[in-house]
């Protein structure tokens, strides 16, 4: 396909058109030459952790089954049936033997492999199941993140995640010793543009404006250490192929580093009393410090976040409009005590009735009815232009408030949609 | 395997073993207390709300419908006192832009069964039809609701209020009112 030079002027580096959020063939587009092309998240391993365990989700607007079949191996197949097309599985999670449609009841394994079809007799010499699987994605897993796309020849996915490794590895961290769980999962829609979203979670400069009601809603200590607006410590890194990373809390950054000057959070009092009935005192503030999880927001595009103690999952359901999940992660095989402080940290925050989430879905929704008033008016990503500046690794780097993250996902974005097979 | 299994809620098993609401003068009682909290919530008057409730009350939202131990799971709300007194604060404070742009919202609370009894207390499930509004989108949400109402010197208050979304488990939309 020829480069379609129109796309190109929509996006220039310090700012794009108003119509990236409201041109229904920029979505179609988009669907086909970022969704369905790139790699895309699909799930943690820890919701799929034994043989048999599977969850439907979606890649762009295809859904697709990811699930663990008894090598152990993870298998993302698309959810189609391929005689005439009925989704095989409308179970949100669970564990089975394998996938049988509702329709004529064609049966398949965990891996997809076409095990049986009803009344053979009429298939005699037409088909011949080792033809007829479930269509099956690639599949890329990166510290128990799991990842697919339907391009069988992408680049592997160590490449695609490139810079951003080191800081997926940084957040896993935050289990201080025990391995990332899901816990659950906040979802609820916005009637807006995904990439409205996309640019938020590396957007500190809301975070003091939109979020001040749950800022005030916390202890003291909390609200200080994401005082963002006045640290110079707080910055955001270009890290390549889209993906950026926004530093809220620079102590705890790499968690495992640690020089003894910061004082735990009183309101975790209670926890590390009762941790410290059986554990050293160095593991229970290794826990304790990471209760928050890490100190910062990490963008993979294009649809998934690792934002401090939680995955922000993106689906795109239309133009207009975008489906948000806020996954809450645990400490699998920590203390109860700990998982359970994590979960009142989560919703304290997220969901259609955090203190959070709602502030950032109106402020998003009015994005979408503001821009309908200029097609041709430009979204400015130029924050920080004056001040972002190379770090060691030559990455564009400023500070946590400036768009240097939004720029990255932007020429990103540019990339795909023009450079498109 | 099947593909689908069918959703058995809770509240049916309790549906089954229901009285009468009315064979206990309490209950007539407990009824006019859900409605007069619904009345408060649709009017957004929640510092009146807040004194509906008893001390050391709880107040839960959650994802799945067929939990019963909600500490230990992620909820839309679990609210003790202290909580619930901080959301009414979110909801009045002005700080908010959710809450500022709330919907508007109606809602009606019926099917009223007593399903439980003790000396001081009665539990009550309702059907909740909350319609709600907000900018050219008018939306329904349906709910499972469980009152416990504890009668003390002060009059019927209540302890603890579960509200089941039939959407719980998917996409939940809520701007700036409670349940
Ligand atoms: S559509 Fe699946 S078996 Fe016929
Ligand atoms: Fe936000």
């Amino acid at each position: 396909m020829t480069v379609t030079p129109d796309i190109a002027s929509l996006a220039a580096s310090d700012r794009v058109a108003g119509t990236l959020y409201t041109d229904p063939g920029l979505f179609e587009l988009e669907m086909d030459r970022i969704f369905h092309s790139t790699w895309v998240w699909v799930a943690h391993e820890s919701e799929i952790p034994k043989a048999g365990d599977f969850k439907t989700t979606w890649v762009g607007r295809r859904p697709v089954i990811v699930s663990r079949d008894r090598r152990g191996g993870i298998n993302v197949l698309l959810n189609r049936c391929r005689h005439r097309g009925a989704s095989v599985c409308e179970t949100p999670q669970g564990n089975g033997n394998g996938f049988t449609c509702p329709y004529h009841a064609w049966s398949y394994a965990l891996d997809g492999t076409l095990r049986g079809i009803p009344y053979p007799e009429g298939y005699e010499d037409v088909v011949e199941k080792k033809d007829l699987p479930l269509h099956r994605l690639k599949v890329g897993t990166y510290a128990g993140m799991v990842f697919a796309s339907f391009d069988h020849d992408i680049e592997p996915l160590e490449d695609f995640l490139g810079g951003a490794r080191l800081w997926i590895d940084r957040f896993m961290k935050q289990g201080a010793g025990y391995p990332i769980k899901v816990q659950g999962e906040h979802k609820f829609r916005f009637q807006g543009n995904w990439k409205i979203q996309l640019e938020n979670t590396t957007d500190w400069y809301h975070f003091p404006i939109v979020h001040r009601s749950w800022m005030s809603s916390v202890d003291a200590e909390t609200a200080s250490m994401l005082s963002i607006m006045t640290d110079e410590t707080a910055v955001t890194h270009a890290l390549g192929n889209g993906h950026s990373v926004s530093v809220s809390v620079a102590e705890h950054a790499d968690l495992d580093v640690d020089d003894g000057t910061e004082k735990l959070q009183d309101r975790f009092g209670h926890i590390v009393e009762e941790l410290s009935k059986d554990m050293p005192p160095e593991k229970v503030r290794r826990i304790v410090r990471s209760l928050h999880g890490a100190g910062f927001n990490l963008n993979l595009f294009p649809n998934i976040a690792m934002s401090m103690s939680f995955f922000r999952v993106l689906r795109p359901i239309s133009v207009a409009e975008t489906e948000i999940r806020h996954v809450a992660l645990g400490l699998d095989g920590g203390p109860e005590i700990v998982n359970r402080e994590r979960l009142r940290i989560h919703e304290h925050f997220q969901g259609p009735f955090g203190f959070g989430s709602p502030d950032d879905a109106e402020a998003w929704n009015r994005v979408q009815r503001g821009v309908a008033g200029g097609a041709d008016m430009p979204i400015l990503v130029n924050r920080g232009l004056g001040r972002e500046k190379p770090n060691d690794f030559g990455q564009a780097t400023s500070h946590a408030t400036d768009e240097t993250g939004m720029r990255e996902a932007y020429a990103k974005w540019k990339r795909m949609m023009t450079d498109a097979k | 395997m099947p593909s689908d299994v069918a959703d058995t809620a809770v509240v049916d098993s309790a549906v089954v073993d229901a009285e009468l609401p009315l064979d206990d003068p309490r209950a007539l009682a407990a009824v006019s207390l859900i409605w007069r909290e619904a009345h408060l919530l649709d009017a957004r008057r929640y510092e009146e709300w807040d004194g509906l409730w008893a001390e050391g009350g709880e107040y839960v939202v959650p994802i799945d419908r067929e939990a019963t131990d909600f500490a230990s799971r992620l909820n839309l709300v679990y609210d003790d006192d202290r909580m619930r007194r901080m959301r009414i604060e979110r909801l009045t404070g002005g700080f908010s832009i959710a809450a500022a742009a709330a919907a508007r919202t109606v809602r009606s609370v019926s099917r009223f069964v007593v399903t439980g009894r003790e000396e001081d207390a009665l539990e009550v499930c309702s059907a909740q039809i909350l319609v709600g509004y907000k900018r050219e989108d008018t939306f329904v949400l349906a709910a499972d609701v469980t009152h416990r109402i504890v009668f003390g010197a002060d009059g019927p208050r209540i302890s603890r209020k579960i509200v089941r979304l039939v959407n719980s488990e998917d996409t939940v939309t809520a701007s700036g009112f409670l349940l």
